[in-house]
């Protein structure tokens, strides 16, 4: 094994724009929170790929050590996020989007 | 190598469609695990070891547990069990072990293809990256700790009481949503 890193950085750049777009199109498209969530996981692995390609580059740990700050970021969303999807849930019975509009979002 | 990043990537991109255009809260959680371990292959294959056993051990780990837990906590009652047992049909976990089936293929490929050498070239191991980590970047581990004691509390604060049992919590909820939302 050579060459470890032999992808070309444009090929991997576009597949983390395509993560980080269809992470979009999944919080724009879907109204079911926990779905919003999920989708909101793939922005942030498709911003940690472009990051470790960009490492995988310049052959930098710096990369690296932003991908696991993302990491960190993504974790206390989720416990945050999914705590106010509980909360919502036991509130309204629903997890919908729509139908939670108490605030006339 | 260049190969088996190619499909990893192919693999991640149909998975996380698959997320997105999912009916149902754990097939789409199944395969954002799916898309999480086709990740990790990628960024082994680019060269950062380290990364892509956190992004097993933590994301499709630690993170997608919690999914787990929501997800199972939403679902209750028989209805979800009449569901469970549609669930367990060819036509809906083909794709899903199609695509498993592929990563480990390609996982066995990258592990035989790796020798018995050393790091090969332009792995950026553990080692450097815990060096920049805790040396250049040590204000932003401090931040980072600092974010993760606001999300603990900030769960802490949001999540229901349970000292009452689920099904009396939920019942006194919905008994008091009426009286508050006229309210407002």
């Amino acid at each position: 094994m050579a060459d470890i890193a032999a992808a070309p950085t444009s090929v991997m750049l576009g597949v983390a724009l395509a993560l980080f777009l269809i992470g979009m199109a999944g919080v724009m498209i879907r109204r079911d929170l926990l779905y919003v969530l999920m989708s909101l996981e793939i922005m942030f692995n498709g911003a940690a790929l472009a990051f470790v390609t960009a490492a995988a580059k310049w052959k930098q740990p710096d990369g690296q050590v932003m991908v696991i700050l993302i990491l960190v970021a993504a974790a206390a969303e989720v416990g945050v996020g999914l705590g106010l999807v509980l909360r919502l849930y036991h509130r309204f019975g629903t997890v919908d989007g729509d139908q939670i509009s108490l605030m006339k979002g | 190598m260049t190969v088996v990043c190619y499909v990893a990537s192919a693999v991640a991109i149909i998975a996380a469609v698959l997320v997105i255009t999912g009916q149902r809260a754990m097939h789409a959680l199944l395969h954002l695990v799916l898309m999480l371990l086709a990740l990790a292959l990628v960024f082994f294959t680019l060269g950062a070891p380290f990364v892509a056993v956190l992004q097993v051990v933590i994301y499709a780990g630690a993170i997608m547990v919690l999914f787990v837990f929501v997800v199972m906590m939403l679902n209750l009652g028989p209805p979800g069990e009449r569901q469970e047992r549609r669930w367990l049909g060819a036509q809906v976990w083909a794709i899903p072990v199609l695509l498993t089936a592929i990563l480990l293929a390609l996982c066995g490929y990258a592990i035989a293809d790796l020798g018995t050498g050393g790091a090969p070239a332009g792995v950026v191991g553990p080692k450097e990256v815990g060096i920049a980590l805790y040396r250049d970047y040590l204000l932003a581990v401090e931040i980072a700790s600092l974010l993760l004691v606001a999300g603990l509390v900030g769960a802490f604060h949001l999540a229901p009481p349970t000292r009452a049992g689920e099904e009396a919590q939920t019942a006194s909820a919905n008994s008091r949503q009426p009286e508050e939302t006229a309210d407002g």
